[in-house]
C-alpha cells in the first residue's frame, strides 16, 4: 500500500537501501529466537505446548496492556479532569477470577498429558548410562559393555581468542555418544561428584545427574545426525565446558561402531601386561593429564592457591609411591579429589608416572614410575 | 564530656542526637529507616558493580576479563548481595519509615531491636565480600548453593558465607517480629485491619512468611556446617546423605522468599497508582485476599524448581497446578491496577512512570513465569537464560522499579524537599530502556539453548548477548544518576507541601514535610 506511493524507480531504490540497511541484521544469529522444534515426537509436542502458552500469554498481555494504554491515553487529567468515583464492582471481579482459572485449566490439561507420556519409562532398547563428572560425560552401554568419557575437544586457544573460533565452538568433544536411529534408548543418569545436568534440547530431555540417584529419560530419533546439548547445572569452575554430543546413526553403522569400541578395549587391555619404560608412560600419561587433571591441577602443576593443591613439590607425588596411587583409586575424603579408579591401568599408571617425572619432580623425589602392574596389585584383594 | 551527655538529655525529647552517635544508638524509627535504604543503596551500588563484570564478561563469546572461578564468584555473590543486600533491606527500610506513620503510631514497638536489627547487617555482608581476599575465593556455587557443590566441594569460606547467612537471618527474623507486633498492637484507634493502608497489609503478610522461612533458610546452612565441618551426611551421597533433600528445603525457603521480595511492592504500587490517578483503588478487599493467598500459596509449589531433579510423575503434576493457580490472584492485582487508572484523573510524574512500568514489566515476568510453570516446557527452559529473563523482570523492573518509586513519592516527605521532576523523569526513561534492552532479548538468548551460570557461550547466542551487555550498562550508569538525584533532593530544592501530591491519601501525608522526628506522639483521630 505504502508502497504504491512511489514511481517505481523510486521504489526499488527504497527497497535497495532498506534491505542494505537490514541485511546486517539478517544473519542467521538474529533469528535464534525461540525454542526449536527438535527431532524427535515428544520434542515436537513440547514445543507444540511453548507455542500455544506463549500466544495465551501474548493474547492476556494485549487485552490487559490495551485497556491500560487506552486508560493512560483517554484518561490524563487534562481529558478526564473529574475521575470517576466507582472502585467495586463484583461482577467484574468474579468474572476476572474464574476466567483466567478457567485458561489455566485449558493449558494445564494438555500440558500434564504429554508429561505422562514424557513419564512413560519402560527400558529401552538400548540402555545408556550417563554419569556426570567435573567436568566431563562417562557414557556406559549397559548390554554391550562399552564404557567411554566425552570431553570438551575446543582448543583453549579458541577460548583465550589466540585464534578465531570454529563453528562448533565449545559444541564439540573428543568423543560423541553413538546411538542407533528408530530404537528407543533410554539414559540411566547419575553423577559421580556434584550435580550436574545433561540437557539434550534435540530431544527435548533435561535431567539432573545426581550423585547418588539414578534418574532416567528416553528417546527415539529417526532423523541421523549430530544432536548439541549442554550442562544445565552449576557444577564448579568449568560448567560451561562440558558439551554433550549425540550421533545417531542406522543400525548398521551402529553394529560397526560397537564392534570397533570393543576391540580397543581389548587392545587396551593388552597394553597392561607389555613391558613400559619411563620415556612411553610419561608421554602416554601427558594427554591423560591434560583431559582429566590441567582442570584443577593445572598445566604448571601448580594447582590453585588455597582450592587445588600443587602437584609439582608435592612430598606424595616425589617421595611416596604407594600413597599417590592409592589417592588416584580412593579420592581424598572431603576433598574436591575423586577416584580416578574408572580410568584403564594403563592411564593410570601413566598419568602417575607423568606427574611423578615432571616439573622438577622426579630430580627433587626418588624418581620412581609407577606400571600398569602396580595399580593390577593394588586392585587384588588385600588379605 | 559532660556537655555532651546534658546535650544528649536535652535533646531526648526534641530531636536527634549530633554527629555519628545519632546513628549508631538510634531508635528512632526513621533515622533506622534511613540507615536501612543508604545501606541497600550501597549494596545495591556493589552488587551492581559485579553485574558490570558479568555483563562485560559476556560482551563477547571467549574469555577475556575475569577467569570462569572468579565470574562464579560474581554470579554469587551479585545474587546474594543483591538479594540480602539490596532489595530485602531497602523493603525493610520502608517499613521503619512508613508503617509507624501509616498506621499512627509514634514509632516501632521494639526500638532497641530495631537498631540491633540494622547494625548486624554491615558485619553479615562485611564478612561476605572479605571472602573474595581469602585464600580459595569467595563462595562460588551460586545464590542457591545446592549441595555438594557448596559443601565437599566448596572453597574454605564457605564457612564464612554460612556464618553470614545466619546474621542476615537473625535480622530479618528481627525486622519480621518488630513489624508484626507493631501493626499488631499500635494502630491509632479507628485503624481497623481492613482499613489499613496496603502498604501496610504487604508488610504484615511479609512479616509472617519472613518469620515463617527464614529459620528454615538458618536450618539448611547449619546442615550445611556440621557437613563440612562436623562430619555428619545430610547432602553427601556417599555418607547415606540426600542431595536433593538441600533443594527441597532450600526452595521451601527460597519460593516463598520470592515473594517476600514481592508483596512489599504490591503494596507501594498500590499506592501510588491511586494517588495519581486521583481515585479510589479499585478492589482494596480483594487485593488484601489476593496478597493472602498468593503468601499461603508459596508453601506448596516450592519444587517447581527442582522439575528436572527427578521428582515423581504426580508430585510434577502437583506443583505444576498449584504454581499455575497463583496466576489467579496475581492477575486479580493487575485487573485491580488497571481498574483504578480506568477513567482516573492521570498525571505522570516519576513515581507513577515508575509505577506503570512496574505493572506492565512485572506483568511480562509473571506471564513468563506460567510458561515456566509447564512441566514439559519446563524441561526445555530449565536453568536457561529464560529462567533469568523472568526472575529479573521481577525483580528489576519489578521490585526495584517499586523501590525507586517509593523512593521518589515519599522522599519530597523525608527531606522537605521536592525532587528534580526533569532529571526523576530522565532517570526513569533511562532505567526503563536499559532495563529491558538487558533482560528482553535474554528471553531470545535461553529459548535458543543458552544456559544460564556459563561465563561462555556458543557463537549462535553472540550477538543478542552483546546487545545484553550494552542495555546493562546503560541501566547500571543510570543508577548514579538516581544516586546524584537523591543527594540533590536531600541537600535542599523546592519546598514540599505537607500534602506533597494533590490525590495523596493516608496520615503520612497529615504531618509536616518534612515528617518531624518524632510523629503521632498522642494518636491521631481516624474515622
Amino acid at each position: 500500500m505504502l508502497l504504491n506511493l512511489f514511481s517505481k524507480t523510486k521504489r526499488n531504490i527504497f527497497l535497495l537501501a532498506f534491505f542494505l540497511l537490514v541485511s546486517p541484521f539478517m544473519q542467521a544469529d538474529w533469528f535464534a529466537l525461540n525454542m526449536t522444534r527438535g527431532s524427535t515426537d515428544i520434542s515436537n509436542e513440547v514445543f507444540e505446548l511453548h507455542m500455544l502458552i506463549f500466544w495465551i500469554c501474548v493474547a492476556i498481555g494485549v487485552v490487559v496492556f490495551s485497556v491500560m494504554f487506552y486508560s493512560m491515553w483517554a484518561h490524563t487529567k487534562e481529558k478526564n479532569p473529574v475521575p470517576a468515583k466507582f472502585h467495586e464492582n463484583h461482577k467484574l471481579e468474579i468474572a476476572w477470577t474464574i476466567i483466567p482459572f478457567l485458561i489455566l485449566i485449558a493449558m494445564a490439561v494438555p500440558a500434564s498429558k504429554t508429561l505422562v507420556k514424557i513419564y512413560d519409562d519402560e527400558a529401552g532398547d538400548i540402555n545408556i548410562q550417563v554419569t556426570g563428572y567435573q567436568w566431563k560425560w562417562q557414557y556406559r552401554y549397559l548390554e554391550d559393555d562399552v564404557s567411554f568419557f566425552s570431553n570438551l575437544s575446543t582448543d583453549l586457544d579458541e577460548i583465550y581468542n589466540l585464534v578465531p573460533k570454529g563453528e562448533n565452538y565449545l559444541q564439540e568433544v573428543d568423543e560423541m555418544v553413538v546411538i542407533p536411529a528408530g530404537k528407543k534408548v533410554r539414559f540411566l543418569i547419575t553423577a559421580n561428584d556434584v550435580i550436574h545436568s545433561w540437557w539434550l534440547p534435540a530431544f527435548a530431555i533435561k535431567q539432573d545427574a545426581i550423585p547418588g540417584f539414578v534418574n532416567t529419560a528416553w528417546t527415539v530419533v529417526d532423523e541421523p545426525g549430530i544432536y548439541r546439548g549442554k550442562c544445565t547445572e552449576l557444577c564448579g569452575k568449568n560448567h560451561g565446558f562440558m558439551p554433550i554430543v549425540v550421533k545417531v546413526v542406522e543400525q548398521p553403522e551402529y553394529d560397526e561402531w560397537v564392534y570397533n569400541k570393543k576391540q580397543e578395549a581389548i587392545k587396551m587391555a593388552e597394553l597392561t601386561t607389555k613391558e613400559w619404560t619411563a620415556a612411553e608412560l610419561v608421554e602416554r600419561g601427558q594427554s591423560i593429564y591434560e583431559v582429566n587433571c590441567v582442570a584443577c591441577h593445572q598445566t604448571s602443576g601448580q594447582g590453585i592457591s588455597g582450592i587445588f593443591p600443587a602437584l609439582a613439590g608435592s612430598d606424595v607425588v616425589m617421595n611416596n609411591k604407594d600413597r599417590n596411587i592409592e589417592i588416584l583409586m580412593e579420592g581424598v575424603q572431603g576433598a574436591a579429589m575423586n577416584s580416578f579408579s574408572y580410568l584403564s591401568e594403563v592411564e593410570l599408571a601413566a598419568v602417575i608416572t607423568y606427574t611423578r617425572q615432571s616439573w622438577g619432580n622426579a630430580e627433587k623425589g626418588d624418581g620412581e614410575i609407577v606400571i600398569p602392574k602396580d595399580i593390577v596389585d593394588y586392585k587384588k584383594p588385600k588379605i | 564530656m559532660s556537655a555532651v551527655i546534658e546535650n544528649h538529655h536535652d535533646d531526648h525529647d526534641h530531636g536527634p542526637a549530633k554527629g555519628i552517635t545519632r546513628w549508631l544508638y538510634t531508635t528512632n524509627h526513621k533515622d533506622i529507616g534511613t540507615l536501612y535504604l543508604w545501606f541497600s543503596f550501597a549494596m545495591f551500588l556493589i552488587g551492581g558493580a559485579m553485574a558490570m563484570v558479568i555483563r562485560a564478561e559476556l560482551f563477547q563469546p571467549g574469555m577475556q576479563i575475569v577467569e570462569p572461578e572468579f565470574y562464579n564468584q560474581m554470579i554469587t555473590l551479585h545474587g546474594l548481595i543483591m538479594i540480602f543486600g539490596g532489595v530485602m533491606p531497602a523493603f525493610v527500610g520502608l517499613a521503619n519509615w512508613l508503617v509507624p506513620m501509616m498506621i499512627g503510631a509514634p514509632d516501632m514497638a521494639l526500638p532497641r531491636m530495631n537498631n540491633l536489627s540494622f547494625w548486624i547487617l554491615p558485619f553479615a555482608f562485611f564478612i561476605l565480600l572479605s571472602s573474595l581476599f581469602m585464600e580459595g575465593g569467595a563462595p562460588n556455587f551460586g545464590w542457591t548453593f545446592y549441595a555438594p557443590l557448596s559443601t565437599t566441594y566448596a572453597p574454605p569460606s564457605v564457612t564464612f558465607f554460612i556464618f553470614s547467612v545466619h546474621i542476615m537471618g537473625a535480622s530479618s527474623i528481627m525486622g519480621a517480629i518488630n513489624v508484626v507486633v507493631t501493626i499488631m498492637n499500635m494502630r491509632a484507634p479507628g485503624v481497623s485491619l481492613m482499613k489499613m493502608p496496603l502498604f501496610v497489609w504487604s508488610w504484615l503478610i511479609t512479616a509472617y512468611l519472613l518469620i515463617a522461612v527464614m529459620p528454615v533458610l538458618a536450618g539448611a546452612v547449619t546442615m550445611m556446617l556440621m557437613d563440612i565441618h562436623f562430619g555428619t551426611s545430610f547432602f553427601n551421597a556417599a555418607g547415606g546423605g540426600d542431595p536433593v533433600l538441600f533443594q527441597h528445603i532450600f526452595w521451601f525457603f527460597g519460593h516463598p522468599e520470592v515473594y517476600i521480595m514481592i508483596l512489599p511492592a504490591f503494596g507501594i504500587v498500590s499506592h501510588i497508582i491511586e494517588t495519581f490517578s486521583r481515585k479510589q483503588l479499585f478492589g482494596y478487599s480483594s487485593m488484601v485476599w489476593a496478597m493472602l493467598s498468593i503468601a499461603i500459596l508459596s508453601f506448596v509449589v516450592w519444587a517447581h524448581h527442582m522439575f528436572t531433579v527427578g521428582l515423581p510423575l504426580a508430585a510434577e503434576i502437583f506443583f505444576m497446578w498449584a504454581t499455575m493457580l497463583i496466576a489467579v490472584p496475581t492477575g486479580v492485582k493487575v485487573f485491580n491496577w488497571v481498574a483504578t487508572m480506568f477513567r482516573g484523573s492521570l498525571t505522570f510524574e516519576t513515581p507513577m512512570l515508575f509505577a506503570v512500568a512496574f505493572v506492565v514489566l512485572f506483568t511480562i515476568g509473571g506471564l513468563s513465569g506460567l510458561m515456566l510453570a509447564i512441566v514439559p516446557a519446563d524441561f526445555q527452559y530449565h536453568d536457561t537464560y529464560f529462567v533469568v529473563a523472568h526472575f529479573h523482570y521481577v525483580l528489576v523492573p519489578g521490585a526495584i522499579f517499586s523501590i525507586m518509586a517509593a523512593v521518589y513519592y515519599w522522599i519530597p516527605k523525608w527531606s522537605g524537599n521536592m525532587y528534580d521532576e526533569r532529571l526523576g523523569k530522565l532517570h526513569f526513561w533511562l532505567s526503563f530502556v536499559g532495563v529491558n534492552v538487558t533482560f528482553f532479548p535474554q528471553h531470545f538468548i535461553g529459548l535458543a539453548g543458552m544456559p544460564r551460570r556459563y561465563p561462555d557461550y556458543a557463537l549462535i547466542f553472540a550477538d543478542w548477548n552483546m546487545v545484553s551487555s550494552v542495555g546493562a550498562f546503560l541501566f547500571g550508569f543510570s543508577q548514579l544518576l538516581f544516586l546524584f538525584i537523591v543527594i540533590k533532593t536531600v541537600m535542599g530544592g523546592k519546598k514540599a507541601t505537607d500534602q506533597v501530591w494533590e490525590g495523596a491519601k493516608g496520615l503520612e501525608w497529615t504531618v509536616a514535610s518534612p515528617a518531624p522526628y518524632h510523629t503521632f506522639s498522642t494518636p491521631p483521630k481516624v474515622d
